[in-house]
């Protein structure tokens, strides 16, 4: 190795080549070179730790995770009683299901659906080698970002999509990234790859969770492909424990007239970081970004939002709202590129915040680069109290005042909620919200 | 039913009401008109009980209570409401819902029962038809949205809804349209009866053509001036509130009539 490593880098360089030998040594030569490559350029980046010139991670100091030292868990735990009834309390008994426990491929508690490929990674190297090799990290840029380098150089189970053209899946696909944390310091990594064929619909949820009481780390990756005119509604429920720490990266990609709409819900952990970039490639392709973050105690939650308008005729709406108490830390950042040929963009970029404790915090940055000259951006970020004329009106009508507040907190949540199209993921985020406002 | 005795108040330190006197009876309707700024909103809000309008002298005693010890909700659970003149947008908070909650509040204070979402849509539809709004309303965020007219009908529908012994109508008739105001006047009549008593508080006097008051007061810088029945709502029309400033001098006496 000619690369000096980051000495925090060293212990997952040691778990690499011990993994290499192992078991991973009889994945085709392309995933090996691929992990290789990412594993070269973590030891090069090393995590985001530095404070000065490092914009992107300006609000959120990841040195807690790089002194961590987070361990693999190297096999799947047996499930257990406790897992399997709370599975049931974070899922929808009619949706399709795929189940991993700290980033293994639970087949017993999975129950993928009929007609479409929705599968563990590896049992899909046989049957769409040549699309997987198209598409896995090829759009999540691992030369630049640690933590998708640090996913990407253990790749090895995750969930695989691939919708065929003109295919609507009839039920929401739950991904779900369990993390058990039977030891103290376990690291899981997520990984997602999706493909939604030409012209066609699913609606996709991720949901992130694992026990209080217990410091790990979830550095999750997805990717999304959405080829010409293909829709996806994409949801991603992070339930985290209270010791958690978690970093999601997803990327999406939209062909010709592709719709694509995204719901982050940000509940558990006490560091959680999410990038979602959306990269506008073709014509006519469109995204709506929406974000709910909960945060009270001393969680810090930070939302990173790139959107990049690649082609002319493309529109993108985002909108994020956070709810903080106690001595909660969030941060939105949302960044919009319209490149110099992509006429006629059609921008709205709006981040909201109630604050309901005078220690709790919000940093909120915009950031636009516009190099195309007839397009409509538009940006707008507030942060406040509950309105104290809205607390006398509900007032003035027999509402207690602690009921009053209830509902107006809740209304507030509301606006994101409503968006939900599918009943039955907004009726489940609806009861995750409802129960995390209680704690508030 | 509300006895108001010597009522002084201030907003922000501001003093605003400057020794307010009232009787009201079961079955009444009153008119407070006045010039902009004569403190006609304040005296609602401070019967209401908003926050920031502080009474500092005098009474407000309804049905033997001393309102002005009482929190809003307390005071909107014994019976009182008041219709805002510029009602509050509440976002994500759905108009039904917000009824529901309300309507159950006073009742749960009175010992009757609390109805489930099914029970009170089949009483909200009830009173939608009967004030006249367009159901579909119900069904979106309180006031987000509205027209100036859909905010006026929101509120007589929460009257309709919550069926108060005192309503205090802050310019139900501001902003409105001729036939929207000929409407709504008609729906706040439907809700009358001879255990019930109105407080209209209006700029203008068009309204008291279809809400026909009782008494009407006239209150100028903080003071009711003058009292009288409906033909003095007609003679400020006339003649406009300039007769009314001299007497409002507070050097003067004040010259209520009985």
């Amino acid at each position: 190795m000619t690369i000096t490593a980051a000495p925090e880098a060293t212990p997952y360089l040691r778990a690499f080549e011990s993994l290499e030998q192992d078991g991973h040594g009889q994945h085709p030569d392309w995933l090996r070179a691929l992990r290789r490559d990412a594993i070269d350029a973590f030891t090069n980046l090393g995590f985001p730790t530095a404070r000065r010139g490092n914009e992107e991670w300006k609000y959120t100091d990841v040195r807690p995770i790089a002194r961590a030292g987070f361990r693999f868990s190297t096999h799947l735990s047996s499930p257990d009683p406790n897992i399997t009834a709370h599975l049931e309390s974070l899922s929808d008994p009619d949706w399709h299901r795929l189940v991993f426990l700290d980033g293994h491929y639970s087949p017993t508690l999975s129950s993928p659906p009929n007609g479409v490929t929705a599968v563990n990674l590896p049992d899909a190297l046989d049957t769409h080698d040549p699309l997987i090799q198209q598409h896995l990290a090829r759009h999540a840029p691992y030369g630049s970002h640690a933590f998708t380098a640090l996913n990407t150089a253990f790749l090895h189970q995750g969930a695989f999509i691939h919708l065929p053209p003109d295919t609507v899946l009839d039920n929401p696909l739950h991904l779900i990234y369990l993390s058990t944390a039977a030891e103290t310091n376990t690291l899981a990594q997520p990984r997602t790859l999706a493909i939604i064929g030409r012209g066609s619909k699913a609606a996709i949820v991720e949901t992130y969770a694992g026990p209080n009481g217990v410091p790990y780390l979830s550095n999750a990756v997805s990717e999304l492909i959405l080829e010409a005119n293909s829709s996806l509604d994409y949801f991603r429920l992070q339930q985290h424990g209270d010791e958690a720490c978690h970093v999601g990266t997803a990327q999406a990609v939209l062909g010709d007239g592709a719709n694509f709409s995204s719901t982050t819900l940000d509940l558990g952990g006490a560091l959680v970081r999410n990038n979602l970039n959306a990269l506008l490639d073709a014509p006519e392709s469109s995204c709506t970004l929406n974000g709910l973050y909960l945060a009270g105690e001393t969680q810090k939650i930070d939302n990173q939002v790139v959107i990049d308008h690649a082609s002319p005729h493309t529109n993108s709406r985002e909108l994020y709202k956070g709810i903080l108490g106690g001595r909660a830390r969030a941060a939105f950042h949302g960044s919009i590129t319209v490149r110099k040929d992509a006429q006629k963009v059609d921008a709205k970029q709006e981040d909201k915040n109630l604050l309901l404790s005078d220690k709790a915090q919000v940093n909120v940055k915009p950031a636009f680069w516009i190099y195309a000259d007839d397009v409509k951006c538009g940006h707008g970020a507030a942060s406040g109290q509950i309105d104290e004329n809205s607390l006398f009106y509900l007032q003035s009508r027999g509402i207690s005042h602690e009921q009053a507040h209830r509902l107006l907190v809740r209304g507030f949540a509301n606006e994101i909620i409503e968006t939900v199209g599918s009943p039955s993921v907004k009726s489940l985020i609806n009861n995750l919200v409802k129960t995390k406002l209680t704690k508030l | 039913m509300l006895e108001i005795l010597d009522l002084h108040a201030s907003v922000n330190d501001t003093p605003i009401l400057r020794g307010v006197n009232l009787s009201i009876n079961p079955g009444e309707v009153h008119a407070v008109m006045g010039p902009n700024g004569s403190g006609k909103s304040t005296l609602a809000f401070v019967l209401a009980g908003r926050p920031g309008y502080d009474a500092t002298q005098g009474s407000a005693i309804y049905e033997g209570q001393d309102l002005l010890e009482m929190l809003p909700e307390d005071r909107a659970r014994a019976g009182l409401f008041l219709s805002f003149q510029h009602p509050v947008e509440v976002p994500g908070v759905r108009l039904d819902q917000f009824l529901r909650a309300g309507f159950n509040a006073l009742n749960k204070s009175r010992g009757l029962e609390e109805l489930d979402p099914l029970k009170f849509d089949r009483l909200l539809r009830r009173k939608v038809k009967s004030v006249d709004v367009d159901p579909q309303m119900t069904r979106r965020s309180v006031n987000e949205g509205f027209s100036g007219g859909e905010k006026k009908r929101n509120e007589v529908l929460q009257m309709a809804v919550l069926e108060p012994k005192l309503a205090i109508l802050d310019e139900p008739d501001s902003g409105l349209d001729v036939d929207a105001l000929r409407s709504v006047a008609q729906s706040i009549n439907g809700l009358r009866t001879p255990e019930n008593a109105l407080l209209l508080v209006t700029h203008y006097q068009r309204i008291l053509n279809y809400v026909v008051p009782d008494r009407v007061h006239v209150l100028v810088n903080g003071r009711i001036v003058k009292s009288g029945g409906k033909e003095l709502a007609l003679e400020i029309e006339e003649n406009g509130y300039d007769g009314f400033e001299e007497a409002a001098d507070p050097t003067l006496a004040q010259t209520t009539s009985p």
